[in-house]
This record gives structure tokens, C-alpha cells and sequence, in this order.
């Protein structure tokens, strides 16, 4: 558990209609009421399919609480670019981690465990685990 | 020895070759990606070229890491990080000075390269840029011509090779027999080195 604060989320996908629709689908099924700071990232800036590097540095920013940000990414250039972005140091908040899950169960489950109140590594190893969640 | 001056003209004359070659690199993205390769090349070595030309920066490094940082952020597609990361990393390894020789280049490149392959996993092979810069890595030790002639040569050699990486590899099989629009817009890259070694081509559009 951490102190009080809530880790943030963020959501990175090509197209800006899935990034605000998951979050918004992880934010209902978290439950009313949870004040998890979930931000999409979604498309590029002239609204295409693709990713903006400046969408996700602001998304970062705006759900950063001091808990850390798990970022999730759909595939191809959104995982690129936040690995990218992480690399180069200060283009993200402090205790930022791309986390490897799926993306809409990953979304799910990160939000709800952050909603409990869990820290960063438990966010993201709760959004990890939806990799283990067969469906056959 | 190469200058600033040097780098900037690199990355003006990789700029005109862009241009010169969106049409067809978006072309070669159309069967075995989305489209997109040459206009959002495009897009990223305009900004690069404008904030050259508006704040010049003063040494080989700094010229590179300014221009990776801009793809990076105009790009959006998975060859900003991966362009961004080649040449942030390379000018990284150039570290301050203000004039570097052509085996600094050579190792400040390589190590840009293998940076790109862990950012995207690829390998030697995979039908990617990789496919065009790790021959001209190493023939970079000879001349900037050979290190040209080396990444043209590995870019068509991906032409019979299967997509390993990115959305071309969903294709599997059906990726065999196109040319890859990575490998063939990095040659564009190193053959702007050759390029700007001569003055050629320099300040041009």
C-alpha cells in the first residue's frame, strides 16, 4: 500500500477512440467513486492513427501524483515511443514504467488494483498477470 | 575531421532525400505496412531541418541528439523512436567534442545501431532497417562510399527475406518478394553521409 497516493495510468493506442474508450471502460468496471487518475494517450496530434510523443508526455504528466504512472501500450510505435521516451530520462515523470500486459485486460486490471490503493509494482504486476487470464 | 557544419549538412541532405523519396517509400509501405512510411518521414526530417536552421547547435553530438529528440516527437510512427534512438544514441557517443574523425563516427554509429536493436529486438535478417545499417556500420571504416554502396546493397537484399518484426510480419510468407521501406529509407541516411562529405547536395530545397 502506499501512502495515501494513488499511481496514475496511462493509456497509449494508435487511435485516440480506443485509448479514451478503455479508460473509460477500466474506470467503470474499477468501480464509482475511484479517484485513479487514468489518462489516454491515444492517436497522433492531428488526430490519425499513430502515436504523439507530446500526447503521452502530457498524459504522464497529468496523472502523475508522486505514486509513480504505469503506462500500457497497444503495439508497434506506442510501445517504441514510451520506451524511447524512457530512455532519454527527463520526458516523463519520475517513476514511470511501461508495463507489458495486454492492453484492455492490463487497463482493467491497473486501474482496480490501483484503486485499492496498491503501489507501483503492484499495479504492474497485476496488469501483467492478465497475460495468464486464458479465455478457452 | 567532421564539424558541426558537417552533421547539420548530413541531416539537411537526408532531409532533400526524404523528400525527393516519400513518394516511394510510401509506396513500398503499402503492401506490407500502412502507407505512412515516406509522409511520416517526411514530416520529422522537416522539423529536424527547420530547428537546424533556426538554432544551429555547435558541436557533431548535440546536432544529432536536438535532431533524434525532433523525430521522436513528429514522426508518429515506429520509426521515430527508432530513427530518434539511431541518432540520439550515435550523437550521445560523440559526446562534446567539436570535431570528431571518421572512425569516431564509425563507433558513435554503431553503438546508435545496436541501441535500435534493442529498442525494437530486430536482428540481422528480420527484414528491417537493421538490414541496411549493420553493413554500413561496418563498411564505414573504409569510406562513406563504401558504407553507401553497403546499405543500398542490404536494402534490396530484404527484398526476399520475411518480415520478423512490425506489422509486416503478420503477413508471414505474403511479406517475401517486397523490399523493405526501413531498410530503404536508412540507405537514404547513409548515403547522405557520402553526400555531405563531398558538399553535394548540401543547401539544396
Amino acid at each position: 500500500m502506499s501512502d495515501g497516493k494513488t499511481v496514475g495510468i496511462v493509456l497509449v493506442s494508435h487511435s485516440a477512440t480506443v485509448a479514451a474508450s478503455v479508460a473509460e471502460l477500466a474506470k467503470g468496471l474499477a468501480g464509482a467513486g475511484t479517484a485513479v487518475p487514468v489518462a489516454p494517450a491515444g492517436g497522433t496530434e492531428s488526430g490519425g492513427l499513430g502515436t504523439s510523443a507530446e500526447l503521452v508526455s502530457a498524459a504522464a504528466a497529468s496523472v502523475d501524483r508522486g505514486a509513480g504512472v504505469a503506462v500500457l501500450a497497444d503495439l508497434g510505435s506506442a510501445v517504441l515511443t514510451v520506451k524511447a521516451l524512457l530512455a532519454e530520462g527527463d520526458e516523463l515523470p519520475e517513476h514511470t514504467r511501461l508495463v507489458d500486459a495486454p492492453f484492455v485486460e492490463g487497463a482493467v486490471a491497473a486501474v482496480v488494483t490501483a484503486a485499492a490503493g496498491a503501489d507501483l509494482a503492484a499495479v504492474e504486476a497485476a496488469a501483467s498477470e492478465a497475460y495468464t487470464y486464458r479465455k478457452t | 575531421m567532421l564539424d558541426a557544419d558537417f552533421f547539420r549538412r548530413w541531416m539537411t541532405v537526408t532531409a532533400a532525400s526524404v523528400d525527393r523519396e516519400a513518394d516511394r517509400l510510401t509506396a513500398l509501405d503499402s503492401p506490407i505496412g500502412d502507407a505512412d512510411h515516406g509522409s511520416n518521414l517526411q514530416r520529422g526530417f522537416a522539423a529536424v531541418r527547420t530547428a537546424l536552421e533556426k538554432e544551429p547547435p555547435t558541436t557533431p553530438g548535440a546536432v544529432l541528439v536536438q535532431s533524434g529528440r525532433l523525430l521522436v516527437s513528429t514522426v508518429g510512427g515506429a520509426s521515430g523512436p527508432l530513427y530518434g534512438t539511431l541518432l540520439r544514441r550515435t550523437g550521445k557517443a560523440l559526446g562534446e567534442a567539436t570535431e570528431v574523425d571518421e572512425r569516431q563516427l564509425a563507433e558513435a554509429l554503431r553503438a546508435g545501431v545496436d541501441a535500435v536493436m534493442q529498442l525494437g529486438g530486430a536482428a540481422a535478417g528480420d527484414k528491417t532497417m537493421i538490414d541496411a545499417l549493420l553493413p554500413a556500420v561496418d563498411a564505414l571504416g573504409d569510406s562513406f562510399a563504401a558504407a553507401r554502396s553497403a546499405a543500398e546493397e542490404g536494402a534490396v537484399a530484404t527484398t526476399p527475406l520475411r518480415a520478423r518484426k512490425g506489422r509486416a510480419s503478420y503477413l508471414g510468407e505474403r511479406s517475401i518478394g517486397h523490399q523493405d521501406p526501413g531498410a530503404t529509407s536508412a540507405a537514404l541516411l547513409i548515403a547522405a553521409l557520402a553526400d555531405a562529405a563531398s558538399g553535394a547536395g548540401a543547401g539544396d530545397e
